[in-house]
Formats: C-alpha cells, structure tokens, sequence
C-alpha cells in the first residue's frame, strides 16, 4: 500500500522535527503480547473531510492532540494540587510527593490568600490554612519553595484575583534563589470571568480585573516567557453543575473575552496566544469526554485562526490540564472512589491532556492523607506505565461514536457561544444572570435524576451497605491560624515599613492611570507588603464585587 | 385562605467559601415543595446571616460550608442569633463535616448536620418539621 502524500508530509515537515528534539521513549512501542503498535492509526484513505476535521497531531485543528508524537515522548506531567495549613507543612508535602515521582507542583492557597485577605483579617477567621496554605507575604513563600529549585519544576498556582501578587512573590523566590525570570516555568489560573459563576474568590469587579489578567499576558510576555499566563477553566463550571457542553462553550467564552481584552490593548494575539492554558474537568462518562477534549481542541483552533488572525500554529494550540471529578466523589464508600478516579484520568489521557490532577478518595469527607494522596498519584502511573493507553496517539480517534460525539458537542457548544454573543459576550451574560442560570438548572436536573433514580450513584442511591468505616482525616487545627497570625505580625514589625509604604503608594497612583501594574506590585512584594495590603490598594481604586 | 402556613427559611453560606451549588439546589427544592426561601449569597459573615433570619423572620436557618470552617463559622451564626435574642430560630447545617464535628457541633446547639450524598427528601423533612415546631 503507498503513503499518502499528506501523511507523509505531515511525516516529514512536523513529526520529523520533534522526533529529532526529543526522542521517544522507546525506540518501538508494542503490546504486551508483542504486536507493533503504531504511533498513529489512520484510515486507509485520507480525504479533505479527515483532513480538515481531524489532521493529525500536532496539526492545525489539533483535534487529534497537540504534539506529534504525544505521549510516546512524555508523558503527562503528573501534578497533584496540593497545600494546607502553613508554609512549612506545605512544602514537606511538595517534597513528599517529589520523593514520589511526581513531576510537577501544584499549590493550593487558603481562601483569605485567595481573595486577598491577610491572615489575621476578620473575613479570615475560621478559614486560615483550610483548603490550602496560607501566604501572607515573601516571607511564607520563600518557607514553600524552600529546596526547591524553581528552575527545575514547573508550579501551577491556583490564585485568580491576587494572581499578579502571587506571581510576583514566585518571581522574587525565583531570584533569591539565583534563577532568573525567564527560566521560571509554571502556570497561574488567572481567569476571573469563571470566578464570577463558579467558583467565588472574585475581588474587584469584570472590568478592573480583566487589566489586570490583560498587564500580566504583556509583563509576562517580556519576563516570564515560559510561564502560562492564565489557565482558562471549566473544572469549576462542571462543577458547580454544568454539562459537558456548557464546560466547553462557557469556557472558551471566556477564552475569546480574554483575547479580544488583550487584542484591544494592543498585544499582539501570536505573542501572548501561544502562553494560554485551559483546564478542564474529566468525570466518569468516558466517552463524552474523550469527545469533549478534542471538539475543544479542534474549536480553540478555528477561533483562534478565523475569529483572531493568530497565525503562530502555538497560538492555535489548545493546551490543557485536567483535575478528575470531585463532584462524583461520594462519602459512602470511599473505595469506590479509586475506581471512579481511575476512569476519569484514563478519560483524560485518552483525551490528549497535558497535566493531570487525580482526586483522593476521601476527599469528600475531608483533605487527602498521604496515603490516600499516593494511591492517587499511583493511579496515574498505572496508567501511564501499564495501560498501554500511552503508546499510540488518540487510541479512540475513528470510532464512529466517538467521532459523531466530538461533532456534536462542537455544534451545541458553537451555538452556545453564538448566544453569548448575541447577549453582548461574557460578561454582559454574567451581569444578566444567564450563565448562572444555565449551570445551575442543569445542576439541579442532576441532583433531580439522582433522587429519582434515573442516575444511579453505586453506594449511593442504589447498593448501599452498612458501613462503620473510621475514615483517618486530615485536621487543621486553630493553632495554625494563631501561628499564622503572629508571623504576620513578626513580618510587619521587621521589615521596612517606610519602604512599603512608598510601595504602595506607587502602585495605588499607577492603578489610578493606566500603567502596567506588574513591577510596582513586584517592588511591593520584595519588601514584604503582604498580600492583604497590596489587595487593599487596589481594592480602594477598583471597588469591590458583590454577588 | 385558610391554606396551610407557608414557612420561611434562610440558606446562608457563611465565610469565605464559594461551593454553591449544594446551597442552591437545598433552596431551588425549598421552593419546589412550597417554601419561601431567602438565599444569602456567598461570603456572608455570621453576623450578616444572624441579621438576615432576624429580619426575613425565618422559621429555620440552613448552612453550607465545604471549606472545612464550620466550626467556627456554624457556632459564629448560632452565637450571633442568641446575642440578638433570636435563638428560638433552629440552626442546621451541610458540607464536608467529618463525623467527630457533627457530635461537637450538635453540642453548640447546631440542631442537624447532613453530609454529601443526603437524598433531598430528608433534608427537606427536616426543615419542615423544625418548622412545625
């Protein structure tokens, strides 16, 4: 049988070049009976309709995964979302499971870090150190990432708002620790718009904010040209109840308003496209969410060429991380959540992810344990070493099913999108209720089919046992928030307070106008302005939101 | 008239935690079985969440927390009801809450805790007859 000509392009003008960059990780790749795996099954016959829907890796409209050679080279990065409690406990975590083989950091902020509260701010009391780590200022910063080399891992930080902050804060550690900006490598979450419907950590209102996310993308795109600058997400908007399509088409929404904000300000869309990341939920229903990653991918393409000009294949390029579903996870029967967990990250693989957050089992009853953290991050490598999942390149590309469902999420989530446009973008639909509305009737249907038994949760509503399990749980206890509060106290009693001030108020008169505010907040950072402050700056110049 | 008593209650997501969805779908079925509920909103202090039963004159108090601050927060809301002479209003409470919380939270006179997988119907049950009450 001949090659086909455009596959055999494709062979030679993309997959050579990465084959001669980096390797594969093994010189052929078989099944464990010992037949040859391919590293992409094609059709026999390759006509315009297989080239303009799917290509093949690592080409316009990536449906089939963005690099060409995937996980034959690399595998997913392994990033567990992790932090609780201080600085200090974090960090012997982040070095635990480094220890493990995990490949990438992931921090968890507390919620008073997370909206821009100090520790011992009176909205903080109560929640210090819960969901994540606490971070006052550089000086608990420096505590996490102390024996890290930063130039060595790549750190996902999960902070929207304050994201400039945090950023900073992981500039300065960077170069205390003598690795200079453009070595640094990560990703901020950055995306307010999905704050304002899901998840609930917005300062400022739409408008300020979005300068904000549109002066990191420029600052970035000068001092960090390795990090991304934002991390579009639907994780949250599945789960606060969203179908597969509302993940996908409010996501991307959100993507476009943050293009075209930057597009207006004058950034160029090949410069600052190519350091978006997007994120995305991966529940149990396998197939559609296999579908559901690569109609986003193929979607990401087309807008980003037809609706942007973006003209940098990167820019196209939909590069995402993927978190396993905590909705699904249930408080009976927590083993059942390995199980559960295992089909989701096997969904996400087959789905072309870049990273991958596996949830514990108990987490629905409280913060991981270690133990639980580790089955976790074994589930992962399950996959990645034994499946055999990782040796071919979209293994469920050509199914009939799988195909049919990536067309159809593509058409409904496009007309969604349309409607959003319709209503004036984003956040005239945010301002109108109509994104709010949409996940939460479908929340509530799902909840709906619960009760009545039309969606069977296993041990839940349908195989149910008595169980006296004692759970080990993970407690933060009040001392945290007490030791919490008088090292912030110690901080701002030695540092120089005249120097923060002169800070600060720098960056409240650039606020004012229209300066990029990223090198005043990293001139407050270094001397140890706390995020509370810096937060409270900007909070007097651009108001505050309110649901 | 001379129907039944509509009852009123109150959800409330006290702190800073903005898992909603629980919260939302306990005051959509509120409603869809005959209730008037007032839904707070997210990040709400206790002392907001105490004023806004007081003066919504609810029958019953329902709280949301997932971010594992009920301890302070729950107690905060039932502590600011009593301060304001309003402690005849039932408190109830949901969210990840491990087992060992329940009892001590029980103890500071938080009437009921569900946890995640509670079929509705319970739930609602509950509300309606602390409302009885």
């Amino acid at each position: 049988m001949s090659v086909d000509p455009r596959y055999k392009e494709w062979e030679d003008k993309v997959l050579s070049k990465v084959l001669a960059r980096f390797p594969e990780r093994k010189k052929e790749f078989k099944t464990s009976g010992g037949l040859e795996l391919p590293r992409l099954a094609i059709p026999d016959e390759i006509d315009d309709n297989y080239m303009e829907k799917l290509g093949f890796p690592g080409q316009y409209p990536y449906t089939r995964g963005v690099q060409p050679t995937m996980y034959r080279s690399r595998f997913w990065t392994m990033r567990q979302y992790a932090g609780f409690a201080t600085a200090k406990e974090t960090n012997e975590r982040y070095r635990y499971l480094l220890e493990q083989g995990q490949t990438g950091l992931s921090v968890a902020f507390d919620l008073p870090t997370q909206i821009g509260y100090d520790s011992d701010h009176p909205m903080s009391k109560g929640e210090v150190g819960k969901v994540g780590v606490a971070i006052d200022s550089l000086a608990d910063m420096e505590i996490l990432f102390d024996q890290i080399p930063l130039d060595k891992v790549s750190t996902s930080m999960t902070i929207n708002s304050p994201a400039a902050v945090l950023l900073a804060m992981y500039v300065a550690v960077g170069e205390k620790q003598g690795v200079p900006r453009e070595k640094l490598r990560g990703t901020i979450q950055n995306d307010i718009l999905k704050e304002y419907v899901a998840r609930g950590t917005y300062i400022f209102p739409p408008r300020p904010s979005l300068r904000i996310i549109t002066n990191i993308f420029e600052w970035c795109s000068k001092n960090t040209p390795l990090f991304n600058t934002i991390s579009i997400s639907g994780y949250h908007i599945r789960e606060a109840g969203s179908t597969a399509v509302q993940e996908v088409a409010f996501t991307l929404a959100n993507g476009c308003t943050y293009v075209q904000t930057a597009i207006d300000a004058g950034l160029d869309v090949d410069v600052f496209g190519k350091r978006l990341s997007f994120f995305f939920n991966a529940t149990t229903d396998i197939i559609e969410e296999v579908a559901k990653f690569r109609a986003a991918r193929r979607m990401w393409a087309k807008i980003m060429k037809n609706r942007f000009g973006a003209k940098d294949k990167k820019a196209c390029m939909l590069r995402f991380h993927t978190q396993t579903a905590g909705h699904t996870l249930t408080a009976q029967q927590i083993d059942n959540n390995v199980v559960r967990v295992a089909l989701q990250a096997l969904a996400a693989v087959l789905g072309g992810t870049q990273s991958l957050h596996t949830n514990s089992k108990d987490e629905a009853l409280t913060l991981p344990t270690e133990d639980s953290v580790r089955t976790a991050l074994r589930t992962q490598q399950i996959i990645a070493y034994e499946s055999g999942v990782a040796n071919s390149i979209d293994v469920l590309g050509g199914s009939y099913l799988v195909e049919q469902l990536t067309d159809k999420i593509e058409e409904e989530a496009t007309n969604l999108m349309e409607k959003i446009d319709e209503m004036g973008g984003v956040i005239a639909a945010i301002e109108a209720g109509f994104i709010q509305r949409q996940i939460e009737d479908s929340a509530y249907e799902y909840q709906r089919q619960i009760e009545t038994k039309d969606r069977i949760i296993v041990g839940v509503n349908e195989f149910q046992s008595k169980e006296s399990v004692k759970v080990p749980i993970l407690k933060i206890d009040k001392e945290v928030e007490n030791r919490q509060v008088k090292r912030l106290k110690e901080i701002k009693n030695n540092r120089d307070n005249t120097k923060v001030e002169k800070t600060l108020k720098a960056l409240e008169d650039a606020a004012k106008g229209n300066e990029n505010l990223m090198d005043y907040i990293v001139e407050a950072v270094k001397e140890y302005a706390t995020i509370g402050e810096i937060c409270g700056v900007l909070r007097g110049v651009f108001g505050e939101y309110r649901d | 008239m001379g129907g039944k008593k509509v009852y009123r209650v109150l959800i409330g997501k006290p702190g800073l935690d903005g898992h909603d969805r629980g919260a939302k779908c306990i005051a959509r079925a509120l409603r869809d079985s005959g209730f008037e509920v007032v839904y707070t909103g997210i990040r709400r202090t206790p002392e907001e969440i105490a004023m806004a039963a007081i003066q919504e004159d609810v029958d019953v108090v329902g709280l949301s927390s997932l971010s594992g601050a009920h301890m302070e927060l729950f107690t905060e809301v039932v502590e600011a009801l009593k301060k304001h002479n309003a402690e005849d209003i039932p408190v109830i409470g949901g969210g990840i809450i491990p087992e060992e919380d329940i009892e001590e939270l029980k103890k500071r006179g938080v009437k009921k805790v569900f946890t995640p997988g509670t079929p509705m119907e319970e739930i609602i049950k509950t509300f309606r007859e602390l409302c009885e009450k």
